[in-house]
């Protein structure tokens, strides 16, 4: 196979300013290598990542979208990502049920003090989106031939 | 019937109630649509039968900002959605003086023409209280039957039950019409494989004219302001962008109603196109069923809705769901 046909899966990461994306930050300073398919986007707490964000982000192509936190009990607003959690697990759920593979959503608890956790969990997650493949498109039959 | 029409005249009479919010006939006899009465006159009109499946609840909401009470005919489903509205600051519970009318399952005409009955004149036997067994429909090719069952709504072969959760007074007696597992379908859904489930919900959606019935009859869905309303234009249609926008539509709203969706099934009932859109909501209420705890929505006004609440021990949400 060639380098141009290899699969390059588009990821969306949502990481909250305070826990994830000082984890990421510090991936990079610790230059601990992670793919560049990964595009992280900042939000104030996870509990800010809207539902429509995430099918925003499938709507737009993407292949898997993670969304990384604080851990329970370390959220910089206390309880937001609490109810992130219960959020996204309906969600993810809801998106199993409509046939986008469960493996495609992710949630993962990132502190500020763990970059290796964040470049292990996105070499993984990158990992299991290659196997997946393309992602199917939620799109209208109508405009379709 | 005439129990209901006598009642409501007499609350009119004596001033209790300034309007009766019910049920008045429509140009056929299977299309009854809701009604306000103002007075003892207006009331010949109205009508309660087999086909009054529409939910005053959400109407209330405007009632309640009128001088004067309002009496409002609750079927046993449909109190469960004025209660959540009341939860909600949405209705005023002063402002209604409610009657709990019994309900013996109610049929709907798509059921009928889905059965290949066409060309329909009359239909005999939705009466309440004494459904027929087996409805005669009157077409212009020649006399048909259905049996109530088979005509009756989605949501009654799954209903929540005979007892009204709010109510003044009560008239009327309801009969239990469960004849299907509730969650059946989903769980059907969730067998599938991820293609299978694929094919099954863009076949559905497509479906969708994005003609907004199923926004404007949901209780739950009373935001004055829609995130699927035209920022620029004071109308609440908003044109698809793309190719996308009617599957988002349908999850988004759905998610927006979780954990407040009383499963009234209006949704499906006023759906133009037969999109079986109680699925959605019926797969978030059986998750939230088995991730957090049984709830219904509607039943008791002081308990923390779902979505607004947390423990420490929540389920991860990379934790798969168990099948079946």
């Amino acid at each position: 196979m060639s380098l141009n046909n290899e699969f390059k899966p588009k990821i969306v990461a949502f990481c909250c300013n305070w826990c994830s994306y000082a984890g990421a930050d510090l991936a990079g300073s610790s230059r601990l290598a992670y793919p560049a398919d990964v595009k992280i986007i900042r939000v104030p707490c996870s509990c800010r990542v809207n539902p429509m964000f995430i099918l925003r982000a499938f709507e737009k192509g993407a292949d898997g979208v993670i969304m990384c936190g604080c851990h329970p009990g370390d959220c910089h607003y206390s309880t937001g990502n609490y109810y992130a959690r219960r959020r996204m697990t309906l969600l993810f759920s809801m998106l199993d049920y409509l046939g986008i593979e469960r493996a495609r959503t992710r949630v993962e608890w990132v502190s500020a003090a763990e970059g290796v956790k964040f470049s292990q969990t996105m070499n993984e997650f990158v990992e299991d989106i290659r196997k997946l493949g393309k992602n199917v498109r939620l799109e209208d039959l109508r405009c379709r031939n | 019937m005439q129990e209901l029409v006598n009642r409501a005249k007499a609350l009119l009479a004596d001033g209790t109630v300034a309007r009766v919010l019910g049920w008045k006939a429509g140009e056929f006899a299977y299309d009854p649509e809701p009604a306000f009465f103002e007075t003892e006159e207006d009331l010949k009109d109205f009508v309660y039968d087999g086909f009054c499946g529409a939910n005053l609840s959400k109407y209330m909401i405007e009632a309640s900002k009128l001088e004067g009470k309002t009496l409002v005919f609750l079927k046993p489903c449909d109190s469960y959605s004025f209660n959540q509205l009341t939860k909600e600051h949405r209705v005023d519970r002063e402002k209604a003086y409610i009657i709990g009318v019994g309900c013996k399952g109610k049929v709907d005409v798509k059921h009928i023409k889905e059965a290949g009955i066409k060309g329909i004149e009359s239909i005999v036997g939705a009466d309440y209280p004494n459904p027929a067994e087996t409805l005669e429909i009157k077409t212009l090719y020649g006399d048909k039957t259905i049996s109530y069952k088979d005509a009756m709504l989605e949501r009654c072969h799954v209903c929540k039950g005979k007892d009204h959760v709010v109510f003044d007074e009560q008239i009327g007696e309801s009969a239990d019409t469960v004849d299907a597992e509730r969650f059946a379908e989903v769980e059907k859904i969730e067998a599938m494989s991820p293609e299978e489930k694929f094919a099954f919900f863009r076949a559905e959606l497509s479906k969708c004219i994005r003609c907004n019935a199923c926004r404007n009859v949901c209780p739950a869905c009373s935001c004055r302001k829609c995130v699927f309303d035209s920022t620029k234009f004071d109308s609440a249609q908003k044109a698809n962008t793309t190719s996308f926008e009617e599957k988002m539509f349908h999850i988004i709203r759905a998610f927006h109603v979780a954990g407040r969706c009383t499963d009234c099934g209006e949704c499906s009932r006023v759906c133009p196109q037969g999109i079986p859109l109680h699925l959605f909501n019926r797969k978030f209420i059986k998750d939230i069923n088995t991730f957090y705890g049984d709830y219904q929505a509607g039943e008791d006004i002081e308990a923390q809705a779902p979505l607004t609440d947390f423990t420490f021990e929540d389920r991860e949400p990379g934790q798969f769901a168990e099948r079946g």
